[in-house]
C-alpha cells in the first residue's frame, strides 16, 4: 500500500443467502482526495460502505480493509467512528426536537468536571463547528426549524466533532436545491484543503465531474474501473457506459409528438396555506394539457409545484381553494382523491417513501392500492386477479423483484418508483401528474421511466411532469410552464426553451411575478 | 407455469404464523401431559364457554391495531352493554332479545362516539379510548346504581351457556348433531381449500405440492373431529361456538378480501399513501371503531349471559387480554400487520394458559406473571424474526 493512500479495501466479497452483493470489490482512496463512487441502484455501493463502516461487522465478509496503513476489522459503527471514519446517510439521523448543539454532541456529550453536561462549553464548541461548516445558526435552535440543506451541514459538523479523517456522504445533495448543493460541494472542497478525505456517493454526474478527483464505478457488485477525473477521457458518457454496461446513446428516448384535444384545464387556481389562512401558496394559476402531450412544470423549491399538483388532485393540500377545473371541456368538481381518481386524474408523489408506498406491504398490494375498486365486485376483492395484474405490471415496467410478493420497502429507488407508476397506471388515468419522477434514481432506471412516459402519451394520455432538473424537462416535454412564488410566470414551447430562459422565468422577483399573474 | 412449494419452504415463508401455531400446539400438549383432565370433554367445553369473550374482542381489536390505533375501553364497554341488557331484562322484565339488541345498539353508539373523536377530530385512539374506559365504567355504575343485577335465566342465560341444538339427531352418549356439524365444517374447509387451490393454479401461482395439501387437510380434519367428538361426548355443541365460528369466518373474509378490510391495512401501513390513493381514511377509521364497539356489545351480551348477571366491575382488564391476543397473534405495534386468524390463535393461547393453570391450581399471582412473560416473549420472537428476515 502506497503511503499516500488512506484507505484500501481489498477484494471485498459479501454474500447474503442466495445473493452475492459484492464480489471481489477493490477500492483505493488517496489521502486528501474527494473520491466519488458511482453505480446504478442495487449495484452494491451502499453495501460496500456498510462493510467499511462496520454495519456489517468484521467476519461477515471476505477480504481486507487497510486504513492508514493498518489492517482493521470493525465490529460496529462505533469502532469505525473511533478511527475517524464517519458515514452520513441519505436519510439524515438528526433528532428534530433537540437543539443543534444537542444533536452535534449526541452520544458524545461534552462533560464538565463531573458526570453532568457542560452546556455552555457544548454550545460554544458547537458554534465553532458551525462556523467551520459555514452555517450561521444559533446552536440552541431546534433542528426541526432548519431546512434539509442546513441539517446536512449539521451532520457534517457532527462528523467534525468526532475528529473525522474519512467522511462518507451517501447522496448528500439528493434532497437539496441548487444553492444548498453548491454550498455543500464548496464545503467539501474546503474540508479537503484541511486534509479531510471524502467519499461521495452520487447519481448526479455533473456534480461528480465538478468535485471529484477520482471516480470508482461499481456495477452488479463488481468494480468496473477507477477514473482519474483530470484525464480528458473522463467524460460523463464514459461513466454512464461503465454504470449501465452499455452505451446509452440518448439520455432521453425519442418521441414524435402526436398532440390531440385538450384534456385538462385548470383556471384561476388559488390555494391558501393549510395552517396560515392568510398566506397564498398558489396565486391564480392557470394551465392546460392536451392528449398525447407532456407538459413540464419548472420551479425552484418552495415555488409551489407540489402544492399546485396536490391541490388539484382532490384537494390533498391547502385550504381556501378556489378556481375551476375543466376535464374534456366540462367543468368538474373534485372534492377528494377518490373523485379525482374517478375523473381520471392520477398523481405520483415526489416522496415515494412517505406518500407513495406502503413500505411494509408487498408489490402486489401497492399496485392495487389506488385501483382496488377495479378488482372488486360488490366490495369483494378478487385476489387472484390482483396477482395477475401485478405480475403484468412487473413484467411490462421491468420491476426487478423475484415475485410480486416482495416487500416494497426492500426494493431499490428506481424499482419503488416503478411500483408507484404501476399503481397509477392501473387506475387507467387520462391525466397523469408525475412529481419528480426520477428523483434519487440512477441513469438506467431514469431512461426506463422516460420510456414509460412516452408509452403513456402514445396511448393518448396527458402527462404533467414536475421536475427540478431542467435538462430532464427539456428532454421529455413538449411545453414547459414556469412557476415562481406560486404564480405561473411563463409558458414556453420546448423548441424555444433553453435552461437559461427557464431559469430566468423561475427566478422572477416576487413583485414582478405578482404583476404577471394579474 | 405453476410453481409447487415444498414443505420446508411453506414453513419458512410463514414462520411467524406457523411459529405461533406451533407454540399453541406445544402449550396444549404441555398442559395435557401435566393434567389428564385438560383434554377431557368437560374441560374443552369449558374453555370455549369461559374465554369466548376474549376471542370476540380480539377480532375487533386486531382490526383497530392494524389500523394503527388501539382501544383501551373495551372492558368498560363490555360492562356497560351487559348492564344495559340486565336493567332491561332483569329489572324491567323485557324479553331476552330486547336486552341483547339494546346491548348491541349501545356498543354501536359507543363505537360511533369514539370513532367520531378519532376520525373526525383527529385525537389519537389511545387518548379517546382511555377517556372512554373511565367514561363507560362510570356510566356502568350509574346504570346499575352501584349494585349487581342477577339472574337473567331463560333464553338470555342460554346464549352463552346453552346447547340448544343438542340431541336433534339423537345418539347414545355422543351427540350426533354435533358430529354432523363438525363433519360439515371439515368438508366445507376442504372444499374451500380446494377451490382456492384451483383458483391459484388457474392464475399460475405457487401452490403446495399435492401430498402436503392432502396432509394439511387430513391433519385439520383429525384435530377438528377429535375436538368435536370430545364436545359431543359431553353436552354437545355450545351455542357460543356457533356464534364464534360465524364471527371468525365472517371477519377473516372481511379483513382479507373486502375493499374495506384492505383499506384498513393500507391506512395502517402508510396513512399518507393511503389518503393519496383515494382511501377515505376518516370513514374507514370511523367504521373500524364502530365495528369494535359492536363486537364489544356482542362480548357484553356473551359475558353477562355467562355470568348470569351484570356487575359494575365486570370486564375489568378485558382490553388487555384482547390487546395481548392481537400482539401474540403477530399484529404489529405500528399498524399495517396482523390477521384475525393470528389474533384468534393468540386469544386461544391466553385462554388455554389461563384454564390450564387454573386446573393445576396455580395461584392468580403466578398466572398473571406467566401471561405477561408470554406476551413479552411472543413479541420478542416477532422482532427477532423480522431482524433475521431483514439481514437476508
Amino acid at each position: 500500500m502506497d503511503h499516500s493512500d488512506i484507505l484500501e479495501m481489498r477484494s471485498i466479497t459479501k454474500t447474503f443467502p442466495g445473493v452475492k452483493a459484492l464480489q471481489d470489490v477493490s477500492l483505493t482512496v488517496r489521502r486528501g482526495e474527494i473520491h466519488a463512487i458511482c453505480g446504478e441502484n442495487g449495484a452494491g455501493k451502499s453495501t460496500l460502505m456498510k462493510v467499511l463502516s462496520g454495519v456489517y461487522p468484521h467476519g461477515t465478509y471476505d477480504g481486507a480493509i487497510v486504513f492508514e496503513g493498518e489492517e482493521v476489522g470493525f465490529g460496529s459503527i462505533n469502532d469505525s467512528e473511533g478511527r475517524g471514519i464517519v458515514i452520513i446517510h441519505q436519510e439524515l439521523a438528526l433528532v428534530p426536537y433537540l437543539s443543534v448543539a444537542e444533536n452535534i454532541f449526541l452520544g458524545n456529550e461534552v462533560r464538565g468536571t463531573g458526570p453532568l453536561i457542560d452546556w455552555n462549553k457544548a454550545n460554544s464548541e458547537a458554534a465553532q463547528l458551525l462556523a467551520r461548516v459555514g452555517l450561521a445558526e444559533n446552536p440552541t435552535t431546534h433542528v426541526s426549524q432548519l431546512g434539509v440543506g442546513k441539517q446536512q451541514l449539521i451532520e457534517i459538523a457532527k462528523a467534525l466533532s468526532k475528529q473525522v479523517k474519512l467522511l462518507i456522504l451517501d447522496e448528500p445533495t439528493a434532497a437539496l436545491n441548487d444553492t444548498d448543493s453548491e454550498h455543500l460541494l464548496g464545503l467539501l472542497r474546503h474540508l479537503k484543503e484541511q486534509g479531510i478525505t471524502s467519499i461521495i456517493i452520487s447519481h448526479k454526474l455533473n456534480e461528480i465531474a465538478e468535485i471529484a478527483d477520482r471516480t470508482t464505478i461499481i456495477r452488479d457488485g463488481r468494480t468496473i474501473e477507477t477514473i482519474d477525473m483530470a484525464d480528458p477521457d473522463a467524460t460523463q458518457d464514459r461513466i454512464i457506459r461503465g454504470m449501465v454496461g452499455r452505451d446509452l446513446e440518448h439520455r432521453y428516448p425519442e418521441r414524435t409528438p402526436d398532440i390531440g384535444e385538450e384534456v385538462l384545464r385548470v383556471e384561476d387556481w388559488t390555494v391558501h396555506h393549510p395552517t396560515q389562512a392568510d398566506r397564498v401558496v398558489i396565486d391564480r394559476a392557470s394551465f392546460h394539457v392536451r392528449a398525447g402531450e407532456v407538459v413540464g412544470i419548472a420551479g425552484l423549491m418552495g415555488a409551489g409545484r407540489t402544492e399546485l399538483a396536490m391541490s388539484v388532485f382532490g384537494r390533498s393540500y391547502g385550504r381556501g381553494i378556489s378556481g375551476r377545473i375543466y376535464k374534456n371541456g366540462e367543468l368538474i368538481h373534485v372534492r377528494d382523491v377518490d373523485e379525482a381518481i374517478g375523473h381520471g386524474l392520477a398523481y405520483a408523489t415526489e416522496d415515494r417513501k412517505r406518500y407513495g408506498l406502503n413500505l411494509i406491504e408487498d408489490i402486489r398490494r401497492n399496485i392495487s392500492a389506488a385501483g382496488l375498486r377495479r378488482l372488486a365486485r360488490r366490495g369483494w376483492v378478487n385476489a387472484n386477479e390482483e396477482v395477475k395484474v401485478a405480475e403484468e405490471y412487473r413484467a411490462s415496467l421491468n420491476i426487478k423483484a423475484p415475485t410480486v410478493m416482495a416487500v416494497t420497502g426492500k426494493l431499490s429507488g428506481g424499482n419503488q418508483q416503478k411500483v408507484v407508476l404501476a399503481k397509477w397506471l392501473y387506475t387507467e388515468p387520462d391525466v397523469l401528474i408525475l412529481d419528480e419522477p426520477t428523483r434519487g434514481i440512477d441513469v438506467g432506471a431514469k431512461y426506463e421511466i422516460y420510456t414509460i412516459i412516452n408509452k403513456m402519451v402514445a396511448a393518448g394520455k396527458a402527462v404533467v411532469v414536475i421536475s427540478s432538473e431542467l435538462p430532464e424537462l427539456l428532454g421529455i416535454c413538449d411545453r414547459v410552464y414556469t412557476l415562481a412564488f406560486g404564480r405561473i410566470t411563463g409558458e414556453v414551447p420546448v423548441a424555444q426553451a433553453t435552461q437559461e430562459r427557464l431559469m430566468e422565468l423561475m427566478t422572477i422577483e416576487r413583485e414582478t411575478a405578482k404583476d404577471l399573474a394579474s | 407455469m405453476t410453481a409447487i412449494a415444498g414443505f420446508s419452504e411453506m414453513v419458512t415463508r410463514n414462520l411467524r404464523q406457523s411459529g405461533i401455531f406451533a407454540a399453541f400446539v406445544l402449550i396444549v400438549l404441555l398442559f395435557s401431559l401435566l393434567n389428564s383432565n385438560f383434554l377431557s370433554p368437560g374441560n374443552l367445553t369449558n374453555i370455549v364457554l369461559q374465554y369466548s369473550y376474549i376471542l370476540i374482542l380480539a377480532i375487533g381489536m386486531v382490526m383497530v391495531i392494524v389500523l394503527g390505533q388501539i382501544d383501551l375501553s373495551v372492558g368498560s364497554v363490555v360492562a356497560l352493554t351487559g348492564a344495559v341488557a340486565a336493567v332491561l331484562v332483569i329489572r324491567n322484565g323485557a324479553p331476552w332479545w330486547v336486552g341483547a339488541l339494546a346491548a348491541l345498539a349501545v356498543g354501536g353508539l359507543v363505537g360511533m362516539w369514539q370513532g367520531f373523536w378519532v376520525a373526525y377530530v383527529g385525537i389519537p385512539g389511545f387518548i379517546v379510548t382511555l377517556a372512554g374506559m373511565l367514561l363507560f365504567r362510570g356510566m356502568t355504575y350509574r346504570v346499575l346504581d352501584n349494585v349487581s343485577l342477577s339472574p337473567f335465566g331463560g333464553t338470555y342465560y342460554d346464549v352463552a351457556n346453552g346447547f340448544s341444538t343438542n340431541g336433534w339427531f339423537g345418539g347414545y352418549g355422543v351427540d350426533v348433531f354435533t358430529l354432523v356439524i363438525f363433519g360439515l365444517a371439515v368438508v366445507g374447509y376442504a372444499v374451500s381449500q380446494w377451490r382456492t387451490r384451483m383458483g391459484r393454479i388457474a392464475y399460475q401461482q405457487v401452490v403446495e405440492s399435492m401430498p402436503i395439501f392432502v396432509a394439511k387437510i387430513a391433519v385439520v380434519a383429525v384435530v377438528v373431529m377429535a375436538f368435536g367428538y370430545q364436545l359431543a361426548q359431553y353436552r354437545g355443541l355450545p351455542n357460543i361456538l356457533i356464534l364464534l365460528a360465524v364471527l371468525i369466518l365472517a371477519y377473516s373474509v372481511i379483513t382479507q378480501r373486502s375493499v374495506f378490510g384492505r383499506h384498513i391495512y393500507a391506512i395502517g401501513g402508510n396513512l399518507n399513501a393511503a389518503q393519496l390513493s383515494g382511501v377515505k381514511v376518516r370513514k374507514v377509521t370511523f367504521w373500524t371503531f364502530v365495528n369494535m364497539g359492536l363486537l364489544a356489545g356482542v362480548a357484553g351480551v356473551v359475558f353477562s349471559s355467562r355470568m348470569n348477571g351484570a356487575q359494575p366491575s365486570a370486564g375489568n382488564m378485558f382490553e388487555l387480554d384482547a390487546i395481548a391476543a392481537a400482539f401474540i397473534g403477530g399484529a404489529s405495534t405500528t399498524g399495517g400487520v396482523g390477521r384475525v386468524t393470528g389474533a384468534m390463535t393468540g386469544a386461544l393461547i391466553m385462554a388455554v394458559m389461563s384454564n390450564g393453570m387454573q386446573l393445576m391450581g396455580v395461584p392468580q399471582s403466578i398466572q398473571q406473571m406467566v401471561k405477561g412473560l408470554v406476551l413479552l416473549l411472543a413479541v420478542a420472537f416477532d422482532v427477532w424474526n423480522k431482524r433475521r428476515a431483514d439481514a437476508r
